[in-house]
C-alpha cells in the first residue's frame, strides 16, 4: 500500500484527518468570492454527499474552514466549494490554483430534505453566498424536473457584481422553467433587474402557499425576515427549512463551538426545519 | 380610454383591492392611463410632486443623485406597486427620481385632484392614507434591512 | 462485599502494575491534591484533607492517617482521556503538495485510576456520551476509556463546595467502576470495604488479601457515605431547572453575574464535564512539516464564537449565560441529563467565587444574596 493510500484509509477511519485532493479549477465569482472545483477521486468510491452538507477544507499548515458543498450531488467525484475570502484560511484558499492540493474531510451535517418537495412547488430564497449550499438542491431538482411543480429561486445580493452563478441563473430560467428573481441592494444605470431586499420579491410571485416547500439560506437576519414573509403569505412553518452557520472546529460534535441553543449545528444542522429553530432566531447572542 | 375601462383596470391593482364602489368612482375622476419607454424619467428629484402612479407592468428605479458620484439606485418598483407618495405630504416635492428600467404601463393619478377629494371626503382620505401607510411601513422595513448591508456582514466563510 | 486491611491494599497496586497498568492517583503537589503517576500505597496523601469554599482552596493535616479524607482537587480525570493538548495529525510537504500521516496509534499502556469519586464517575459517563456514543467516536478517548481500570473511592466527608447529593450523582459510587473502596477507620482499625463492578474488578480483588465483609463493616461503610451526604457545603434545587433557565434567557441576574465574572475560563478548565476544544495548525520553520493540535477551549474566550462577519457572543454576560445554560439546561436535551455532577470545582476555583448553585437559585427566584461580590 502506498503512503498516500494509507492516509486515505486513515481518513476514512478518523473523521479528524483530512485527505489531500487536487484543485482542478479556481474560478472567481466576484471580487472576493471564488469557487474551487476539486478532483475528489482520493476520497474514494464511498464518498457521497447530500445537498446542504459541508466539508472541512484544510490548507496545509494554515488551518481549516467549514465550507458547504455547492456542486451536483450526482457527481460526488467533482466537488465545488464556493468560498468567501475573509479570514486566514479562506485567504490561503484564494491562492490555490489548478494542480494545487488542499485537504478535505466530510461530508458533515444535515441536508435539505428534497424528498418532501416531490409533487409540490419549491421556493428557494437565498441571499449573498447563501445560494451556494442551495445550488445542489437546484441541480438535483433539475435532473428530475417533472417531479416538482414550480421551482422558484429568489436571490438577493449586495450589488450586481456581487451575484454568484449569474450564467447558471439565466440557464435555469431559460432551459428549465425555473422562476428566477434576482434583486440587489444597490444598482447602477446598467442594472435592469430588481433593486431592494430579497423579501420584496415575494410580491411578484403568487405562491400557492399550502403547496409550497421553502428552503432559505443567507445571513441570519435575512432568513428571519424571509421566514416572516413566507409566514405572512401563508406558507406553513412546517414546510420551511433553513441553514445556519456558526464557528466550527471539529464538525463532528466534539468541539462545542457550533452550539446553537440546545443544538449542535454540525450534527443536527446546518439545515434545520424552521419549526425547530424559530424560537432561537429571536434570542440575541445565543 | 373610457373611465369605465379604467376603473376595471384599477380594480385589479393590489393597491386598490377591495376599495368601495363610491371611493373608486371618486378616484377614477383623477386617473389617466399612461405608458413610459425605457430610460424615461417619470419623476424628477426636487420637482413638484403632482402625480401618483399605480404600476401595471414594467419596472421603475428610484434614483438618488449623489454629488460627485454615480447616481445611486436604491429600489425598483414593479407590477402591483405604487410610485410616489410625496403628492400627499407637504411640501409636495419628489425626494428621488423615477427612471424607467423596463417599459412601464401605469395609472397616473393627479395629486392636486386627489388632495382636494381627500380634504372634501375624509372617509376617502382616510382610506387612501391607510393604504399608503401600509406601503410606507413595508418600504421603511426594507430600507432598514438595506441599511444593515446584510450580505456583506454575513457573506462569511463556511457557507 | 469484601474487606481489605490497609496493610494489604498494596496488593492492588502490585497486581495492577504487574498487569501493565500505569497507576494514577491523588498526590500532594504545589499545595493541592492533584493526579500523578504512582506505584505504591505509600504515595497516597495520607493524613491530608482540604478546605474549600467559593474562590478558596487549601490543604491541611487531617489529624488522622486516612488516605482519602479530602474531596476533589483542581484536576479531574478528563485530563487523561481528553488531554489538554493532543496532536490530531501530522502532515508533510511532498513536492508541490502534501501528505497527511495517520494519527498516532492507540496510546499505551492502559491507565488505572485510583480514587475516582462518585461525582467523577458521573462526569466520565457524561463525557462518554459526548466522545463515544454519537455518530463519531473520538479515537483517543475511546482507546483510553475502554482500557482504563477504575478504582472508585466513596467520600467520607462532603467538601465545602460539594453538592453531588443534589445532582443525584453521589456521594456513594453506584456503578461505572471496577472496584469501589470505602475507607473505614475505627480506633486502631484501618480497612477498606470493597465492592466490585466488573470481572476485572473481581480479579483484582482476588489478588488482595481480602475477606468477606461482616454486617458491622457494611454498616460502618454505609455510615461513611451518610456522613458525606450530611456535610456537603452546597445544594442545588434541580426541579424544573432546565425549563426555568430557558424561560429566563433575558434575566437581570445575567447582568449582575457579568459584573463579577472575569471571563477567566477557570470554571471550564476545572469542570470534569466541559468538553470544548479548538485546534491550532503549526508548521516548522522550513514549512516541511505541519501539525494540527487540539487543545482545551472555553466558551468564555472572545474567539469562541467568532465568525467572519463578527462575534456571536460579544459580552461576558452572554458567555456566562451560555456556560450555565449549557450545563444545566441545554445539556439535558443534548445528552439526556444535566451536564453538572455537583463536584463544586467551578465554585472553588472561580477567582471571585461565583457559585453556580446560588446563581441558579437566584434565577429561580429563591431569596439568595449575591455571593462574594
Amino acid at each position: 500500500m502506498t503512503r498516500r493510500a494509507q492516509s486515505a484509509l486513515a481518513a476514512a477511519v478518523d473523521p479528524m484527518t483530512p485527505t489531500p485532493v487536487m484543485v482542478r479549477k479556481a474560478l472567481w465569482e466576484n471580487d472576493d468570492t471564488f469557487t474551487l472545483t476539486l478532483d475528489c477521486a482520493p476520497l474514494g468510491e464511498r464518498y457521497r454527499f447530500l445537498p446542504g452538507q459541508f466539508n472541512m477544507v484544510y490548507v496545509y499548515g494554515v488551518g481549516e474552514a467549514a465550507v458547504s458543498i455547492s456542486s451536483d450531488p450526482a457527481r460526488p467525484g467533482t466537488l465545488d466549494h464556493t468560498i468567501h475570502r475573509v479570514g486566514l484560511v479562506t485567504t490561503a484558499l484564494a491562492q490555490k490554483k489548478r494542480g494545487d492540493l488542499i485537504g478535505i474531510r466530510g461530508p458533515f451535517g444535515s441536508s435539505w430534505p428534497i424528498e418532501v418537495a416531490r409533487g409540490k412547488d419549491v421556493c428557494i430564497a437565498s441571499g449573498g453566498i447563501g445560494l451556494a449550499p442551495l445550488r445542489p438542491v437546484i441541480y438535483a431538482m433539475l435532473k428530475d424536473r417533472d417531479a416538482y411543480g414550480r421551482v422558484i429561486v429568489l436571490y438577493g445580493g449586495r450589488s450586481p457584481l456581487d451575484l454568484l452563478y449569474r450564467v447558471e441563473l439565466e440557464k435555469w430560467a431559460n432551459d428549465f422553467g425555473v422562476e428566477v428573481l434576482v434583486t440587489v441592494d444597490r444598482g447602477d444605470s446598467s442594472w435592469k433587474g430588481h433593486i431592494g431586499v430579497v423579501t420584496s420579491l415575494f410580491q411578484y410571485i403568487k405562491l400557492d402557499a399550502r403547496e409550497t416547500i421553502a428552503y432559505v439560506c443567507g445571513p441570519e437576519i435575512m432568513m428571519k425576515y424571509t421566514i416572516d414573509e413566507l409566514d405572512r403569505r401563508g406558507v406553513p412553518p412546517a414546510q420551511m427549512y433553513l441553514s445556519m452557520e456558526r464557528n466550527m472546529k471539529c464538525a463532528v460534535g466534539f468541539c462545542g463551538h457550533c452550539q446553537y441553543g440546545p443544538t449542535f449545528i454540525c450534527k443536527e444542522g446546518p439545515v434545520y426545519p424552521v419549526t425547530r429553530v424559530r424560537p432561537l432566531l429571536d434570542r440575541k447572542e445565543l | 380610454m373610457e373611465k369605465e375601462d379604467l376603473s376595471e383596470i384599477m380594480r385589479q391593482h393590489p393597491f386598490l383591492a377591495g376599495l368601495s364602489f363610491e371611493h373608486m368612482q371618486t378616484l377614477v375622476g383623477c386617473a389617466t392611463n399612461v405608458r413610459f419607454a425605457d430610460d424615461e424619467t417619470i419623476i424628477h428629484e426636487g420637482q413638484v410632486a403632482n402625480k401618483f402612479y399605480l404600476i401595471r407592468t414594467g419596472r421603475v428605479a428610484l434614483q438618488m443623485d449623489v454629488p460627485g458620484k454615480e447616481p445611486l439606485r436604491i429600489q425598483t418598483v414593479g407590477p402591483g406597486e405604487i410610485l410616489g407618495w410625496s403628492w400627499l405630504i407637504s411640501p409636495f416635492r419628489w425626494h428621488f427620481s423615477g427612471i424607467v428600467v423596463l417599459e412601464t404601463r401605469a395609472i397616473a393619478l393627479d395629486g392636486e385632484c386627489l388632495r382636494a377629494k381627500c380634504e372634501k371626503d375624509p372617509s376617502f382620505g382616510y382610506e387612501m392614507l391607510k393604504r399608503l401607510s401600509q406601503v410606507m411601513e413595508r418600504r421603511l422595513d426594507a430600507t432598514r434591512l438595506q441599511l444593515i448591508d446584510l450580505y456583506d456582514t454575513a457573506a462569511r466563510a463556511g457557507r | 462485599m469484601y474487606v481489605v486491611e490497609l496493610n494489604d491494599l498494596q496488593g492492588l497496586f502490585t497486581a495492577l502494575s504487574q498487569q501493565g497498568y500505569t497507576i494514577i492517583g491523588p498526590q500532594v503537589r504545589n499545595g493541592a491534591l492533584t493526579f500523578d503517576r504512582m506505584t505504591s500505597v505509600d504515595e497516597l496523601p495520607r493524613g491530608w484533607t482540604d478546605h474549600q469554599d467559593g474562590g478558596m482552596y487549601s490543604i491541611a493535616r487531617s489529624g488522622d492517617d486516612a488516605l482519602f479524607s479530602y474531596t476533589v482537587g483542581p484536576h479531574s480525570w478528563k485530563r487523561f482521556l481528553f488531554p489538554a493538548r493532543l496532536r490530531l495529525f501530522a502532515a508533510r510537504r511532498e513536492g508541490k503538495g502534501f501528505a497527511v500521516d495517520p494519527p498516532a496509534a492507540t496510546p499505551a499502556p492502559p491507565y488505572a485510576f485510583i480514587g475516582v469519586r462518585a461525582c467523577e464517575l458521573a462526569a466520565l459517563d457524561l463525557q462518554d456520551r459526548i466522545f463515544m456514543s454519537g455518530q463519531y467516536a473520538d479515537a483517543h478517548y475511546t482507546a483510553i476509556r475502554s482500557s482504563a481500570f477504575i478504582v472508585a473511592v466513596n467520600c467520607g466527608r462532603g467538601g465545602g463546595t460539594c453538592f453531588c447529593s443534589s445532582m443525584g450523582t453521589g456521594p456513594k459510587a453506584r456503578d461505572g467502576f471496577d472496584l469501589a473502596l470505602t475507607e473505614i477507620m475505627d480506633g486502631e482499625r484501618h480497612a477498606f470495604l470493597i465492592e466490585t463492578g466488573s470481572s476485572r474488578g473481581k480479579d483484582a480483588r482476588a489478588a488482595m488479601q481480602a475477606r468477606e465483609a461482616d454486617p458491622s463493616e457494611i454498616a460502618r461503610a454505609a455510615a461513611v457515605s451518610r456522613a458525606a451526604e450530611s456535610t456537603m457545603g452546597r445544594a442545588l434545587d434541580t426541579s424544573g431547572l432546565a425549563g426555568i433557565l430557558a424561560e429566563n434567557f433575558e434575566h437581570q441576574r445575567w447582568d449582575d453575574i457579568a459584573k463579577r465574572c472575569l471571563a477567566c475560563a477557570n470554571c471550564t478548565m476545572v469542570c470534569p464535564t466541559c468538553f470544548c476544544s479548538t485546534v491550532e495548525d503549526v508548521t516548522d520553520l522550513t514549512g516541511d512539516h505541519a501539525e494540527r493540535w487540539r487543545r482545551w477551549d472555553s466558551c468564555f474566550t472572545s474567539d469562541f464564537t467568532r465568525v467572519a462577519g463578527g462575534n456571536i457572543r460579544m459580552s461576558t454576560r452572554t458567555r456566562y449565560r451560555q456556560w450555565m445554560m449549557h450545563k444545566l439546561s441545554h445539556w439535558v436535551e443534548q445528552f439526556g441529563s444535566t451536564g453538572c455532577v455537583g463536584c463544586g470545582r467551578c465554585i472553588t476555583w472561580c477567582p471571585v467565587g461565583i457559585d453556580i448553585t446560588a446563581e441558579a437559585a437566584a434565577i429561580r427566584g429563591a431569596n439568595v444574596a449575591t455571593t462574594n461580590g
